[in-house]
Parts: C-alpha cells; structure tokens; sequence
C-alpha cells in the first residue's frame, strides 16, 4: 500500500490501522526487552516466568494424554507417569501463580494504569482453577467418581448443572481439553501481552528524586537526549 | 481401596499430609524469595 | 535507546503528581541487563525438572472407582434397601428437584432468588422406571413381579415399597432375607432380580447408555450416591464435604489446595447446617473473587501494601541507593 509509505501519509486501510495501534501499544522492544529497570532485582519476579514455564508442561503433558485417551494411564506405566507429570507441574503451575499473586499483591502492582493487568491475572487463576477441577473430574478413578457425586450439589444449586454435568464425562472432557484450555491460553496470553506493554510497576514511594533517575534528569537537562525520531507521543 | 492418607487436625480443622506440604513449601518459597539476595545483573547506565 | 526516546515530554512540574506520573510512564531511570528468553529457557529446565523428579518420585493416585457389581456384591443389604428407596420415589436422587425432578420446594433459595429451578428439569430421572424398572425390563426374562408393579396403582406402589423399606430396617443387619412377612407386593421379587443383575455387572450399561456408548454416567453416580456404601467410602478416604473433602485426594497425594476458602464455609456454621449452603457459599465465593479481582478500586483494601511494607523488602536494593 503506498498510503503506508512515507512519513506523513495517513493509514487508511483497517489492516494498517490494527498494525500500527500493535505496534504502538507493543513495539518489539518492549515486547521482547533485554533491559529492564534497576528495581526489578528480587527472586519474586520469576515466578510469573515460572507459572507459564509450568502451564507449557500442563499442556505438553496433557496433550500426550488426548492422543491416549483418558483411560490409557489405568492400563499402561508410561502412562501413568505421563499422568503424573501432569499432576504435578498443575501443582507447580498452581503454587507459582499463587507466589505471583502474593508477590504482586505486596508490591500494589495495579498501580499506574495496571489494573487490567490485575483483573486478567485473576481472571487466569480462577478459570485455572475451574479447569483443574475438571481435570479431577476426568481420573476415571474413585476420586473423580466421588468428586461427580459430590460436586453436582453445588453446580445444580446456581443452575448451571445440566450443561457442567460432573458426572458426564464426555461432557468434561469436552469442557478439559477444548472450552477452558481455550479461555486459560486466552487469558494468559492478554495478561503477558499486558504485562509487557505496561511495564513492570516502580517501587511504591519512588521519586523523581530518587538517584536512579537523577542522573537522567541531569542528562536530560543537558539536552544529550536523542532526537525524537520516530517519536510517537 | 489401598492407600489411606494421614491426616492432621485440630478440632473441626484437619489438613492432609500432602496438602499440608504443598502449602507449606508455597510458603516457604515465598518467604525465601522476600530474602535471598538476586544475583544481580550488570547495572547499565 | 528507544525507550528514551518515546518518553513523554514531562509536562510543567507538579510535585504532588510526581509519583503517579512515575507508574504512568515509561521507565527513564537506571536499567540492568535482563534476558527476557534465557529466564524462560531457565524456568522450563528447573520446572522440567522438579515435574519430572517429582512424577518419578511421588506419583499420582489412581484408586479404581467404585461399581455397581461391587456395591451389590459387598454391600447387598444396602444395595436392597437404595432400591427399594427408588422404587418408591424417598431416595435423595428421587427428592432432589431440578435438574433431575420437579419435587416440590427441593431447589435451593436464598430469598427470592432460585438459579435451581430456573435451568428447569434438563436431565429428567424417574428413579423408579430408570434405575429399577427399566434396567429390568432390559433382561432376556424379566421378572414377573414387573407386570404386576405396572398394573398397579400410584397409592398401591407407594404402600409397597413403604412397608418393605420400613421392614427392611428392622430386619437384622438390614438382610433382605430376614425381613418379617408382609405386603410388600412385588417389590422384594423386583429388588432381588435387581441385585442379581447388579452382581452379574449387567445393571451399568442398561443404567447409563445401554448399547450406546458409556460416556454419560449421571445415573449409576446417583444411584450410587444414594446408598450407604459408596458415601462411607469417600468418607473413609476424608473426600466428604464436611471433611475438607473438596481439598482432598486419595492417599497422601495433594489435591485441589486452591479450594481451601470454597472448603472451608462447609465446616463452620452457620453454613455447616444450612439448607442452601451450596448456594450461599457459592454466593459468598462469588463475591470475594470480585472483590479480589476489583481489589485495585477497593479504598482501604488496595491500601495493605502500603501499610504493611513488605515492598520494603522486595525493593531493598532501590531503596538503598535512592
């Protein structure tokens, strides 16, 4: 498109439009950064990383199970351990998110314009949670079988339980491995997305006046600043 | 059926062995977290 | 940098909005090295391996479940009596209310609001025709009490299983074949047949999906559950609501930790003795995640960071050196 060319050119078309907003919100810089500010220096951070390194397993470890069905590990070891590899990094994914959530808790990590960013790590814990609870649902063992008994109270009770029918497995299974993947992966990957284009909140209480921005305001005032080519503000 | 878990309790409250553990060490990790130095990365700038 | 140079010019300077303009903006402070790609690749070795150690190591559980055959077969007396319960529409399952039945005053409410009634009676069961009658006509040679049991009467049918269940009880140990003689009708004939059914594993399949296939198990689940046998397994196990059940796995294996606030309204009262604890928990639960979710907004709550500094701690360095 020629309307893209050119500095000053106005971009009509919705396709430019979208990229350009993206690219506004999200340039690569700061989608993939290799600098970030000096107070981000605390073990705390990685367990954010570490949630999503243990949801990579939960669907790598799931997805080996689909290919097997949800009866294939009652009857086979490898199985078995596949089961519980799945088992356990949804435990792990479930202990960082929580750590995370603490961790940003404690920091007011909504502060600056970051409250979605609040809102849809939430959001990730509890659909997390519903789908986990499905997951309990598809052992085919005693404990999903008493689960679909037990749980059904509570779901018949708000009305929802003739379409999240616990003791309907094909039902669940279509809810594990379709419906909640789907809205997890959505959610999770809105919050990174947020994440990156807000940045990572300053410490509560910082000031222009702290040194770790001092030195720049003296640079600035020096004018050594570089010319706002491509300045987009 | 095989297994039968230990459980802890005080009154009304009871936990489970492998429940107990995971909280614990969720809180420990944290706490540790709060602690332990970060190696940190070259300062810039 | 480019970051610098898509700062936003500051604006003429207002002391007071110095630190919200700090959250706002892009960072034009002090950076450190930071490798977005090598955390991620570090994150997946050590949570690989800790996934793996720990599979290999602990496991996961894998009781098998409970079936009808070895309900009938362990427990026959109570297999009899949840029968008999059936046929005469007393069960739990029977009594329950949408989305099973219309039983009158059964859904759970909480002032004028009833969610249970209002999906209806999606998945109608007629305990009587679906777990005993009609798994019994299934059979090559029905038994003859079915025709005399269709024949007869509401009021007649109700009489029956009444008086059987009321014998049954007092019967030794509940043993059917110790029950004093009365008018029970066919009802005694009916539950046997059924109970030969069950130890033969026949009465599953003719439950839930008969020749289709066995994905839906909402009947055997409720017939299950509403016997004596299968619930005083779960609670041998601490799977029982009122046992932190819902956080619960069998053995020693973590469960659903995550559920321990849902879990907990169950065991203190007034929840522990309400008849719609479910919904009013549910409610409660509700309403704390919005409140945890819209905490940034919260006057008061979004303020604990501030009043008890464990920022202080994370940010230790920065603060240092400011």
């Amino acid at each position: 498109m020629s309307a893209e060319q050119g500095s000053g050119s106005r971009i009509v078309s919705w396709t430019g439009r979208f990229r350009e907003r993206s690219l506004k919100a999200l340039p690569p810089e700061k989608l993939l950064p290799e600098t970030q500010p000096s107070y981000v220096a605390s073990w705390i951070y990685v367990f954010g990383m570490g949630s999503i390194a243990a949801l990579g397993y939960v669907i790598v470890s799931g997805c080996v199970l689909a290919l097997n069905g949800p009866a294939w590990y009652h009857v086979s070891a490898f199985g078995h351990f596949i089961n519980s590899t799945h088992l356990w990094s949804v435990e792990l994914f479930f202990m960082f998110m929580v750590i995370h959530l603490w961790g940003k808790f404690w920091m007011a990590s909504w502060r600056g314009g970051r409250a979605l960013t609040w809102i849809t790590g939430v959001l990730a814990f509890v659909v997390s949670i519903v789908t986990a609870f499905t997951g309990y649902l598809l052992q085919t063992n005693f404990d999903s079988e008493w689960i679909a008994f037990q749980a059904k109270d509570a779901l018949n009770a708000v009305g929802v339980g003739a379409w999240f029918n616990v003791a309907n497995l094909g039902q669940i299974l279509m809810w594990h491995i379709v419906l909640l993947p789907l809205a997890v992966g959505a959610v999770v990957v809105l919050h990174v997305l947020l994440v990156r284009a807000h940045g990572v909140v300053p410490p509560l209480e910082a000031a222009e006046t702290d040194s770790q921005l001092r030195n720049l305001q003296l640079r600035d005032a020096a004018g050594t600043l570089e010319t706002g080519e491509g300045d987009l503000s | 059926m095989v297994a039968q878990g230990i459980f802890l309790g005080w009154g009304q409250f009871t936990i489970q062995l492998g429940n107990l553990i995971v909280i614990i060490a969720m809180v420990v990790l944290f706490v540790l977290a709060l602690l332990l130095p970060f190696p940190g990365g070259r300062g810039r700038r | 940098m480019t970051t610098i140079s898509r700062r936003r010019t500051a604006g003429p300077e207002r002391p007071d909005r110095r630190g919200k303009d700090l959250d706002r903006g892009p960072w034009r402070g002090t950076v450190r090295e930071y490798d977005l790609i090598k955390e991620l690749v570090y994150a997946l070795v050590v949570v690989g391996l800790l996934t793996v150690g720990l599979a290999a190591v602990v496991g996961s559980p894998d009781d098998a479940p409970v079936t009808l055959q070895q309900w009938a077969t362990t427990a026959p007396s109570d297999f009899v009596a949840t029968a008999t319960a059936e046929l005469g529409g007393t069960s739990d399952t029977a009594q329950y209310g949408p989305p099973y039945n219309s039983t009158q005053g059964a859904s759970q409410t909480l002032g004028p609001i009833d969610l249970q009634s209002l999906s209806g009676v999606r998945l109608p069961i007629d305990t009587a025709q679906d777990f005993v009658v009609g798994p019994l006509e299934t059979l090559p040679q029905p038994p003859a009490g079915l025709a005399v049991w269709n024949a007869a009467s509401d009021t007649q049918r109700t009489d029956w299983t009444a008086a059987y269940s009321d014998a049954l009880s007092k019967a030794p140990d509940g043993d059917p074949a110790k029950v004093a003689a009365g008018n029970y009708g066919p009802v005694p004939g009916l539950d046997s047949a059924l109970l030969v059914m069950a130890q033969k594993g026949a009465l599953e399949g003719a439950l839930d999906g008969g020749t289709a296939a066995g994905l839906d198990r909402t009947k055997t689940v409720l017939f299950l559950g509403d016997g004596t046998y299968f619930p005083g397994l779960a609670d041998s196990q601490h799977l029982t609501g009122d046992q932190w059940g819902m956080m619960n796995e069998t053995g020693n294996y973590p469960g659903q930790s995550w559920l321990w606030l849902f879990s907990f309204w169950y065991q203190i009262p007034p929840f522990n003795s309400l008849a719609n604890a479910d919904l009013v928990i549910v409610g409660i639960m509700v309403l704390l995640t919005l409140a945890l979710m819209f905490l940034p907004f919260i006057p008061g709550l979004r303020s604990i960071p501030r009043l008890i500094p464990i920022h202080r701690l994370i940010w230790r360095d920065y603060y240092r050196r400011r």
